[in-house]
């Protein structure tokens, strides 16, 4: 099948995972061309990566996952052995940037026009050196000599910098900040990430696939049962098994236990970083609580590990979903309570409105999903029904309602917070009263050459895993995408029309994953 | 407001007792307890950095904060500042474009100092190891009193940590 009339072939992806369609782009104009209509057409870039495939093919690849209406479009694009140049797409989908520039970093594919600054290498290796491609070697005797960054300079009377980090000044991941400011009031906001790159897609390489999954849920910690879902459905995909009915359940269960606790913890933060410490105190027992709770289920506190290819690690009786159900009851309840407390305080109210807003128009520019997504009113959750697409199981039967905002500030983050606290309450209720009797978990026997694409709503937003395994059946190649890579820009904007002391809140309000985006 | 305080009062005091898995170890933190009085004049003042984890570390040293664990109740908080800290806290494994930053905190943080290194990564490089991006353990970057294994490691097990490395 074709999208928006482009001349390039799709075949939908095996499986009962997220809808995905696979076509290879014939050159870079057919990739650049299909790129614009899928901008015309409202959609967005999902993600971009590059894998070496001269063992294989001769050449390079470079993927393109585009979100349009039906699900997501997976565009691939060989790429010669020699001079591996691609048209520059971050002219379409500005989301493109820094995607392309960590590309060129770890693999030595590049944009033939655009912003040709690193991104994620900093000076620990060479410029000609990649370590993605098959014959780079171990690479770790580099002189780690530290470069320095071409910030865009704001001029004019008064301005001046505020550069912070990349060690920040609370219990947080690394990252640098280039503020422009006159005064207290923001100018411009620069990020430089990549602090955290710790080599985690080449680690994948020559994994098997068990490996893999315990690496996956150690992308970014506070997202390790999305990423474990979105790998494990990219593997199953690849190898044409599905998990059974019961085990996908579960892995609802584990993913909305998962949404609620980040939430409860960000709804305690954001009332601490408007001076509101009761806000604090409260939500962090009740995370607290949950915690445990997935201690003494799941035997890990945040259930690393429990989803697997194939299915689950394990099961639950009778008596954990009663647990569960009863403290949804007590959480649901204490939650409506600090609703009307944060709702009804002057002083937190004032903090949080207006503040960090961004509309619509520029979420959809920006290819933002998630919570900051839908906080401007966008209808877009991969677990919901919407125009034109229809949910994976087990969402499809579960009828997930989205949480939506128009005001796209602080504020409206906060109430699809606590909106989606609500509503993943009654689905951890659903789930847990009508599970079916079957197994938890299936073999998984490798198909050598396969590959495939997962795609998961985390509390966050959406997260994808892009898998492909070599002829042995290991992993060759694998990319798991963060909703970060399109929000951190987003923040970027939110903090303009804002001052330096709102920074700590409009930052929290978007909480996004350091870890998950540097790799 | 009066909503509130009804939830203030009805919420109660939380925080537990000092963590506990054997008797033995209960007297030994009892003692810890009596140490960081006796040497510190209960103040302990602790930079955390995240030198590459994965932020699964970060979420249960937050937990050290909430009102069960309260570790302000024990005298010991978080600062912004290394040199304003007793104690680095720290997560891994030290990235390549982190190496430079911690050497530098590590340098800023004034003597006596301490160093905790924090869950699996920290400690021995975890599932990352060393790389052409990661140095490995906090150990090879700057010298580590004491480690605190655990993906991530509980907060009583953190606890458990910087208790030990004040009673060095």
């Amino acid at each position: 099948m074709r999208f928006f009339g482009e001349p390039i072939e799709f075949e939908k992806q095996a499986g009962i995972g997220s809808p995905v369609w696979r076509g290879r782009a014939d050159g870079g104009e057919a990739l650049q061309s299909f790129a614009v209509a899928v901008h015309r057409a409202d959609g967005r870039l999902a993600a971009l990566w590059g894998g070496d495939e001269r063992l294989r093919s001769g050449g390079f690849r470079l993927h393109c996952v585009f979100g349009v209406d039906a699900g997501h479009a997976w565009v691939s694009l060989d790429l010669p052995a020699e001079n591996p140049v691609y048209p520059d797409l971050a002219g379409i989908f500005s989301a493109a940037n820094r995607m392309q520039r960590a590309t060129r970093d770890l693999v030595g594919i590049a944009t033939d026009s655009g912003d040709q600054r690193p991104w994620l290498r900093h000076g620990a290796w060479p410029a000609d050196w990649h370590p993605l491609r098959h014959d780079a070697g171990e690479g770790g005797n580099f002189p780690n000599a530290p470069s320095d960054y071409a910030f865009v300079q704001v001029g004019g009377e008064g301005a001046h910098e505020i550069p912070v980090g990349p060690i920040h000044a609370g219990i947080i991941e690394p990252g640098h900040f280039r503020f422009s400011v006159i005064g207290e009031r923001l100018l411009r906001l620069e990020q430089r990430l990549g602090y955290q790159h710790k080599g985690v897609e080449r680690l994948f390489i020559g994994k098997n696939i068990a490996e893999g999954a315990r690496l996956a849920g150690r992308v970014s910690g506070d997202s390790t049962c999305a990423y474990a879902w979105a790998y494990a459905a990219a593997v199953e995909s690849a190898c044409g098994v599905s998990p059974p009915p019961r085990a996908l359940l579960l892995r609802a269960l584990m993913l909305e236990r998962e949404r609620v606790a980040n939430h409860l913890g960000d709804l305690g933060a954001l009332g601490n970083d408007a001076a509101l410490a009761f806000g604090f105190s409260q939500f962090m027992r009740l995370k607290e609580d949950w915690l445990r709770l997935n201690g003494a289920l799941f035997g890990h506190r945040f259930m690393m590990d429990r989803i697997v290819p194939g299915g689950t690690a394990l099961d639950l009786e009778a008596p954990a979903l009663s647990a569960i159900v009863e403290q949804c009851d007590i959480v649901g309840r204490e939650v409506k309570q600090l609703k009307k407390i944060y709702d009804e305080h002057a002083g937190l109210q004032d903090r949080f409105l207006t503040t960090g807003a961004i509309d619509a128009d520029l979420a959809r520019e920006l290819s933002l999903t998630g919570v900051a997504a839908r906080a401007t009113g966008m209808i877009l959750d991969a677990r919901a029904h919407r125009q034109g697409y229809t949910p994976p199981p087990p969402w499809a039967m579960l009828g997930v309602r989205p949480a939506t905002d128009e005001r796209g500030d602080v504020a409206a983050r906060a109430a699809v917070r606590f909106a989606e606290i609500f509503e993943s309450l009654r689905l951890l209720r659903e789930i847990a009263v009508g599970l079916p009797d079957s197994a938890v978990c299936i073999e998984v026997p490798p198909l050598p050459g396969g590959c495939g694409l997962g795609v998961i709503e985390g509390w966050r937003g959406e997260v994808l895993a892009g898998v492909a395994l070599d002829g042995e059946g290991r992993l060759a190649r694998v990319h798991p995408h963060d909703p970060s890579w399109q929000a951190w820009p987003a923040l970027e904007h939110a903090v303009m029309r804002d001052i330096v002391p709102d920074f700590p809140l409009i930052n929290k309000s978007f909480n996004l994953s350091y870890s998950g985006a540097d790799l | 407001m009066i909503p509130l305080i009804k939830r203030i009062l009805r919420t109660g005091i939380l925080s537990e007792p000092p963590p506990e898995a054997a008797p033995a170890e209960q007297r030994e933190i009892a003692r810890l307890q009596d140490d960081i009085l006796r040497i510190l004049g209960r103040a302990l003042t602790i930079r955390q950095v995240d030198a590459g984890s994965c932020n699964g570390c970060e979420l249960e040293i937050h937990a050290l904060n909430n009102p069960y664990t309260n570790l302000e109740g024990y005298g010991i908080k978080f600062v912004a500042s290394p040199r304003h800290a007793d104690m680095l806290l720290v997560t891994g494994p030290v990235t390549k474009n982190m190496e430079n930053a911690l050497k530098v905190a590590y340098d800023c943080t004034p003597d006596p100092k301490l160093v905790v290194a924090v869950g699996d990564c920290g400690c021995t490089g975890g599932v990352f190891g060393a790389s052409y991006a990661s140095c490995g353990a906090v150990e090879q970057v700057i010298p580590v009193d004491v480690r605190v294994p655990g993906c991530p490691p509980t907060p009583v097990a953190l606890l458990r940590g910087i208790l030990a490395a004040v009673n060095r």
